[in-house]
């Protein structure tokens, strides 16, 4: 009789129903799908062209997604903000990281209620994040972070300028964490990429999706993005450290990997400045030096195992 | 999104935990890889000692997260695995459930979950592996029976088993897809011949299953006759979807001894290898995020999509270079077949292989997630 008692206990859970609850919520959805209109309005492809060719922030721009709340999105209502979570902020730095959107946003997100005006929009912050870099210096209104000594240097991205800090402290996860999911949009976008062009270009007759060297390439692309983006919701839920630092590992890969298999699949197409597919592995690399690289996530990770904490 | 246990979930796992602290010290220790009537009584014995529990059928009538806890605390608890009941459990029972009549399911389900019948899977054959559609084993109807004739291989299991979940031929006329039908045959009818094959590990895992004229009552045909492949493809999905994810749970608590073990021998000292045991965390986690991610999406007792195969391809590997990581802690000691490890490491081999190739897994994303079209 009491030995029962489990079942009865799934059967009353199986009951419930609907009972769907690491996915997102109808106002997650409405969110992401708000920022991901704004950017195709704001910054689509033309946007990111025109961009390339005149480098610099643009200001009007900054202030609409200040408007948007992108910036004000985890400060609480009562301090003018929109008192949303990291998951929410997680969401709309995945659309930010898919449109390749320019600009110290992180630095920015993380200085709202702190920095005047960056919460608005109004005003521009760069930050040295931690490791040997720092985004956006001579843009920004304000730099957080020892920046006295910064040496610029000629960025491998057309849309991040860069200077060489000196490294300090330890990285806010916080920031590494949207930065992560930075890397999952772009990743997701290599794979929308990769697809159509393996579906459109035509060799021998056919098209060039239908070679399973091809294929094989996309369905690796999918997998990585899949099993980053159930690692960076996953993160910006429990907000714990090792799941932050397991993040950054698997985002890191799908978008540098995602952008190199989505050259080759592009051909010589892949190899020039026309197409789109250098903006998303050169962002993506930008990304994966951010405070420091991954190493320091690997070590914390191992270290973890040896605590034997988190399982 | 929300990950954190409801109040009846939270109460499901504290049970459960304690219910296990309770139960896994009385139980019997593990037989040896090669003592199958041992191995099968064992299997067995913990799956009955689940139904006096009430937690027998946590895979089949649970919501998912409950399944998940299940799985969670099961294994981080040690307690044995499914074995033998692999088959049965974790696929033909629950396409059974899905695709069978009600007196099906009230004929196969119960000994299933009392721990009583033990199920084996006969889809592969020596000419159909990746291609299993090709299948030719033979069925022809006579009277109430159908009269099955051919062979399959690699048959899990297959020494043991009470039935088998076939694919035969109903109709060689049709298109290779059209003319399949699934069947559940019992392993002693007549005409039924097991021989063991050895695997690389050494033991005999898998056998092949000769079929001469064994006569299978039309009343234990699922699904109707010539649409075994619809089926088919429930079963998989099954196999490929959700049959693997507790393991993900035991990956990671391997992972903790290989770090306790390379503390030991000093191998924790080079940072190529903590980094790597860091990376394969992360991978792990990542693929528990993934299933529960996967579990929120499909509804309790739901069809698992093919997005299962994302999963089980990245797991795969994931697996692999888990034990390959292990051989790098090890050593030397890493050709000790004494040492724990060794055969993990080797039964991994198979992972990439079994249930589906990790070439044909490439396939089915590409083709029915992305869209790609077929090849020629
Ligand atoms: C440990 C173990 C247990 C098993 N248990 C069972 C069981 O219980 N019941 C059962 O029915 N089966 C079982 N199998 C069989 C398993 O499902 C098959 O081995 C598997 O589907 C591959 O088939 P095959 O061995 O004929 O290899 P093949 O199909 O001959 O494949 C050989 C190689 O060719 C590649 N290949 C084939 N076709 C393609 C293609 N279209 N595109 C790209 N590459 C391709 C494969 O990826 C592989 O690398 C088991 C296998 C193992 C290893």
């Amino acid at each position: 009789m009491t030995g029962h008692v489990g079942g009865r206990a799934v059967r009353a859970a199986g009951e419930r129903g609907g009972d769907v609850r690491f996915q997102l919520t109808d106002d997650q959805r409405a969110l992401r799908s708000g920022v991901r209109e704004l950017l195709a309005r704001r910054f689509g492809r033309e946007a990111l062209r025109a961009a390339v060719e005149r480098p610099g922030l643009d200001r009007a721009l900054w202030r609409e997604l200040g408007t948007a709340g992108f910036f004000a999105l985890r400060l609480p209502e009562t301090a003018g903000g929109v008192g949303l979570g990291l998951p929410e902020a997680v969401l709309m730095f995945e659309e930010a990281g898919r449109a390749l959107l320019p600009g110290p946003l992180v630095a920015t997100h993380l200085a709202a209620g702190n920095v005047p005006g960056a919460a608005e929009g109004e005003t521009v912050v760069a930050a040295a994040d931690g490791g040997g870099l720092l985004e956006w210096r001579a843009a920004a209104d304000v730099v957080l972070g020892d920046a006295v000594d910064a040496v610029p240097l000629r960025s491998v991205d057309p849309l991040t300028p860069l200077h060489r800090v000196p490294a300090s402290d330890t990285p806010d996860p916080v920031a590494v964490l949207l930065t992560a999911a930075e890397q999952l949009g772009t990743a997701t976008r290599a794979c929308e990429l990769a697809v159509q062009h393996a579906r459109t270009r035509q060799q021998f007759g056919q098209p060039i999706g239908a070679f399973q060297a091809v294929k094989h390439l996309c369905a690796e692309l999918l997998a990585r993005v899949e099993v980053a983006r159930a690692a960076v919701y996953a993160a910006a839920v429990t907000a714990d450290p090792a799941d932050i630092a397991a993040a950054r590992l698997l985002a890191d890969d799908a978008a540098v990997r995602g952008a190199r298999d989505c050259l080759q699949v592009h051909g010589g197409m892949g190899f020039t400045w026309e197409a789109d597919v250098h903006l998303l592995l050169k962002r993506a690399w930008v990304r994966a030096r951010r405070a420091g690289g991954g190493a320091e996530s690997e070590e914390l990770l191992a270290r973890e195992l040896l605590s034997g904490a988190g399982r | 999104m929300d990950l954190a246990d409801t109040p009846e979930d939270a109460e499901f796992r504290a049970r459960l935990r304690e219910w296990l602290g309770k139960v896994l010290p009385t139980l019997p220790p593990k037989p040896s890889p090669d003592d199958w009537p041992g191995r099968r009584a064992h299997d067995l014995g913990w799956q009955r000692t689940l139904y006096d529990a009430g937690y027998a059928d946590v895979h089949w009538a649970a919501a998912p997260t409950v399944r998940l806890i299940f799985l969670e605390e099961t294994e981080r608890a040690g307690a044995p695995y499914v074995g033998a009941n692999f088959v049965g459990l974790l696929h033909a029972g629950p396409t059974i459930a899905a695709e069978g009549s009600a007196g099906q399911r009230a004929r196969w389900l119960p000994p299933i979950l009392r721990g009583e019948e033990v199920w084996c899977q006969g889809f592969s054959e020596p000419d159909a592996g990746s291609d299993l559609a090709s299948l030719r084993t033979r069925a022809w109807r006579d009277g109430d029976d159908y009269v099955v004739s051919g062979s399959k291989i690699w048959t899990s299991h297959a020494e043991v088993a009470d039935w088998c979940e076939l694919l035969v031929r109903t109709d060689p006329t049709a298109a290779k897809h059209r003319g399949i039908t699934w069947l559940a045959m019992r392993m002693d009818a007549p005409g039924v011949t097991v021989r063991p094959l050895r695997t690389l590990a050494g033991s005999a895992e898998f056998a092949e299953v000769f079929l001469d004229e064994v006569r299978v009552p039309v009343a234990h045909r699922v699904g109707d006759e010539n649409d075994g492949w619809r089926v088919t493809m429930v079963t998989l999905s099954f196999e490929r979807g959700t049959a693997f994810v507790g393991e993900v749970v035991a990956c990671r608590r391997v992972l903790g001894e290989l770090a306790r073990e390379a503390r030991r021998n000093g191998r924790w000292d080079d940072p190529a290898l903590r980094r790597r045991l860091g990376l394969l965390d992360a991978e792990f986690r990542a693929l528990w995020r993934l299933t529960q991610w996967n579990v929120s999406e499909a509804s309790a007792g739901g069809v698992p999509g093919v997005g299962g195969s994302v999963f089980k391809l990245r797991y795969s590997h994931a697996r692999q270079e888990l034990y390959d990581t292990a051989a790098d802690v090890l050593g030397d000691e890493a050709l000790d077949l004494d040492r724990p490890w060794v055969l993990d490491r080797l039964s991994s081999l198979s992972y990439t292989i079994a249930a589906g190739t990790s070439q044909i897994q490439r396939n089915i994303v590409a083709e029915r997630i992305l869209g790609l079209p077929k090849g020629r």
